[in-house]
């Protein structure tokens, strides 16, 4: 539960250190007497794992979307049933809301970072950037989805050709992970919205990378679709 | 996503305290437990087989009430025979091999041997478990559905997987449910992988340097690594093979397919797309099978042996080799499947190269037990089961991993026999070693050491009298997935099968031995003491069964390197890792 700052942890003292001859330069290999150098390589404070765990998923989130794009690059080659599909021109217009909602996230990040800080901020005027760019995200799937029946009305389905399938594949996973990262954005507001704000940086910031991921994804999609598709 | 280690309180009531379980510990024992269940129901498929394929006519009282289709009177049809192996493949490769030496021991002890309270990610962490859960319910639902499981084989072979209802029985309902079941196992282990990385990167205690983690720390980090990478590419393969299934597009299925006189829908789809995609993933699963058993494996030796082996650093630096390796190797599974000739001289070549760092793991072991005084424990000689079965399965990779060779062996029972040493096998040996070494720190109780030896000598001859002959029949043309051989070219070699299919019923019985002594010691077995193989790493710094927050309210700090064995001038013959006891000359490896 992420309630509260965790208190750094308790350390055993450690035992006053004799003067050992080193034979090597320190590290973690061999070293033997407690004292601050052995120790170094890993703090005291109790780290925050979100902002590490938040690199590792998006490069699986990275690796699916390499599969997808390899799968794609090879379905090309297999068939002779490609078939180019006129984009809808509302992509572009999502595209630039995703691109809005990242530099509205930004403001958002500065804000709460001064409301926490009590540097003149108060917590609706963080609340309203983290509100725009929930806003636009929403924007962006709705648009989205508007992009899918502009295709069906051009009688472009899933399974119409390979190029309609991958670009319904693409849009969609891609959707399902900004839908991902709306949640994150439901979930710092929530976190902002108590008395004393318990969200953390760690969190605000991992929110924030996915999001900028999402929107960096996006455009390479967006460039996979014009060249491929 | 912001849960910190271990900031849950002390569970409360049965349900959060055994079933949603945000401890590790718990988590650990429940994928532990679904090996168990898997490899018990896998096992019985693989008798089933076996003694169908030697009495192909005899039925197995019982087995209509399964499948009235696929045994009718009890008898195996040549398709269910198919389904039996899919099923076996499937529940033994995802749900024994990934689940039990990673995800179950890893869990259990990787927070303790680094220091730390729990997983980075509790919340994550159970989900991860219960998604698992839930794609083997999934999985094993296809037995019931009307048509049964699916004949594809556990990978899954596109266009066969794809098309459906069509091309056999068990490719309905049946495929579908693998396809969900695969998709969800990718979910549960890929945000496993992430809580293993975060924690091990994060939430070591003071004092654990990366060098200093217990190498099996180190090999369920880096399998977790190629899991990371390998299941994200399986699982977007599966939403594609599921979509060629149920939403009529044609990413695997070529056009102009006839199948059962009907000519498919689809078009332009690539077959090899399929084998690329889920080679990808599945060369690496080989790795993510064996590395935590090399781990487990080595930490065992080191303890019995009573010094470290030979090199900290160049058993990590392997293993480091063979996760990298393992990435570039996926075609060597394709060379008959009309993939370019010379792409498979190019995967041949880090096929190759990778039994380098394996050639040295192995050496690492021999050459540490050379001149030590090994404890002869049922632990121990699991772990030298396991260095036996590797050496023995790897070899036999040596001349598959050659294209020109590899077309005669391609889809016999060679290549069946150096999966199953290799990969199954050496992987089962080292989940035994790390029960019999670990099971006293989990269950607070002693298994029984003498039922553990009887257990290791009879699985060791078992085993060998099973995969050995394998190889020879391979040789003589003996070809895979066949469900009879008595009246064809083959049947000369019967005799063969029948011994083997003794000997895996013998094996099989053997394994009670080790049921009972589990379930017997985990209630009766004598009360473990914190320490009783006097060793080194975090996990025996603690009580048996550790508390719900391992190391009490204390944090540990680490003043050594993980295997501090047979010190000169200390006050016993190791130092824990958290002991602040200082020595001249502490043991450098």
């Amino acid at each position: 539960m992420a309630t509260s700052v965790p208190e750094p942890p308790k350390i055993d003292s450690p035992q006053p250190s004799k003067p050992f001859p080193t034979m090597h330069g320190g590290g973690g290999t061999g070293g033997l007497t407690p004292g601050d150098g052995e120790l170094r390589a890993v703090t005291d404070r109790s780290p925050e794992p979100a902002r590490t765990g938040i690199w590792v998923a998006l490069a699986a989130i990275a690796m699916s979307f390499a599969a997808l794009t390899s799968a794609l690059v090879v379905r090309q080659g297999s068939g002779d049933d490609w078939q180019r599909i006129l984009i809808p021109r509302i992509l572009y217009l999502n595209s630039a809301v995703l691109v809005l909602s990242s530099l509205t996230l930004e403001i958002a990040r500065k804000k709460v970072a001064s409301y926490i800080r009590l540097e003149g901020v108060t917590r609706s005027q963080a609340m309203q950037w983290v509100g725009a760019t929930f806003a636009l995200g929403l924007a962006f799937v709705a648009g989205q989805y508007v992009a899918w029946l502009q295709l069906r009305s051009e009688g472009l389905y899933l399974s119409t050709n390979p190029n309609s399938s991958f670009f319904y594949v693409l849009t969609a996973v891609h959707a399902i992970h900004v839908i991902g990262g709306l949640g994150g954005l439901l979930r710092v507001m929530y976190l902002l919205r108590a008395p004393v704000p318990i969200l953390r940086k760690s969190t605000m910031d991992a929110t924030s990378y996915y999001w900028h991921f999402m929107g960096m994804l996006w455009i390479y999609l967006l460039f996979i679709v014009w060249i491929k598709l | 996503m912001s849960e910190a280690a271990g900031h849950h309180g002390p569970p409360q009531g049965f349900l959060w305290k055994y079933v949603f379980s945000l401890d590790h510990k718990v988590i650990g024992l429940q994928y532990y437990g679904l090996a168990l269940a898997a490899v018990f129901i896998g096992m019985v498929l693989s008798w089933l087989m076996r003694f169908h394929l030697v009495w192909p006519n005899a039925a197995i009282p019982g087995l209509q009430l399964l499948s009235k289709n696929g045994a009718p009177g009890g008898v195996i049809t040549p398709e269910y025979y198919l389904s039996l192996l899919t099923m076996h493949g499937t529940l033994m490769v995802f749900f024994v091999l990934t689940n039990a030496p990673f995800a179950a021991f890893g869990n259990y002890f990787l927070p303790i041997q680094i220091g730390a309270e729990d997983m980075a990610f509790p919340r994550f962490n159970m989900m991860s478990f219960w998604t698992t859960f839930a794609a083997f319910v999934v999985l094993v639902a296809a037995f019931f559905v009307p048509d049964g499981p699916p004949i594809s084989g556990w990978t899954a072979y596109a266009p066969l997987s794809a098309i459906g209802s069509d091309a056999g029985p068990g490719l309905g309902m049946g495929q579908n449910l693998w396809g969900i079941s695969i998709a969800l196992f990718c979910i549960g282990s890929l945000l496993g992988a992430l809580n293993f990385i975060a924690t091990t990167l994060d939430l070591r205690a003071k004092g654990m340097t990366l060098m200093r983690m217990p190498i099996c720390t180190w090999a369920w980090f880096i399998t977790s690594c190629i899991a990371l990478l390998a299941f994200a590419v399986l699982l977007p393969a599966c939403l594609l093979l599921i979509l060629d299934r149920v939403a009529g597009t044609s990413f695997f299925i070529p056009a102009g397919l006839v199948v059962s006189d009907r000519l498919q829908s689809h078009s332009g789809g690539s077959p090899l797309l399929w084998q690329h995609l889920f080679w990808f993933f599945g060369h690496p699963e080989v790795y993510i099978a064996i590395l935590p058993a090399m781990g487990i494996v080595s930490h065992v030796l080191i303890n019995s042996m009573r010094k470290p082996l030979l090199s900290h650093r160049v058993v990590i630096a392997s293993m480091l080799a063979i996760a990298f390796l393992s990435y570039m190797v996926w075609g060597h599974h394709m060379f008959l499947s009309g993939m370019n000739p010379f792409s498979g001289l190019v995967f041949s070549f880090p096929t190759l190269m990778i039994t380098i760092p394996a050639t040295i793991l192995t050496l690492m072991w021999l050459g540490s037990l050379y001149g030590a005084r090994l404890q002869i424990t049922a632990a121990s000689l699991f772990a030298l089961g396991f260095i036996s079965m590797f050496v023995s399965g790897g070899v036999s990779g040596f001349f598959l991993a050659q294209p020109s060779i590899d077309i005669y062996l391609h889809a016999t029972y060679f290549v069946v026999g150096h999966f199953h040493l290799v990969m199954g096998v050496a992987a089962i040996f080292g989940i035994f070693a790390g029960t019999y070494f670990w099971m006293p720190k989990m269950t607070g109780h002693m298994m029984n050491e003498t039922l553990g030896k009887i257990h290791f000598w009879l699985t060791f001859v078992g085993t060998y009298c099973i995969f050995m002959p394998f190889h020879y029949l391979g040789l003589a043309g003996n070809v895979r997935r066949y469900s009879t051989f008595v009246d064809d070219y083959m049947a000369p070699l019967m005799p063969v099968h029948k011994f083997i299919t003794i000997a895996a019923l013998c094996t099989g019985a053997a394994q009670l031995i080790f049921l009972y002594n589990l379930a017997y010691s985990r209630f009766w077995g004598p009360v473990a003491p914190e320490n009783p193989w006097n060793a080194t790493s975090l996990e025996w710094a603690i009580p048996s069964p550790p508390p719900w927050n391992n190391f009490g309210d204390t944090h540990p700090v680490v003043y050594h390197d993980p295997y501090q064995y047979s010190v000169e001038g200390a006050k016993e013959d190791f130092i824990m890792q958290n002991s602040p006891e200082q020595v001249k000359t502490p043991v450098r490896s």
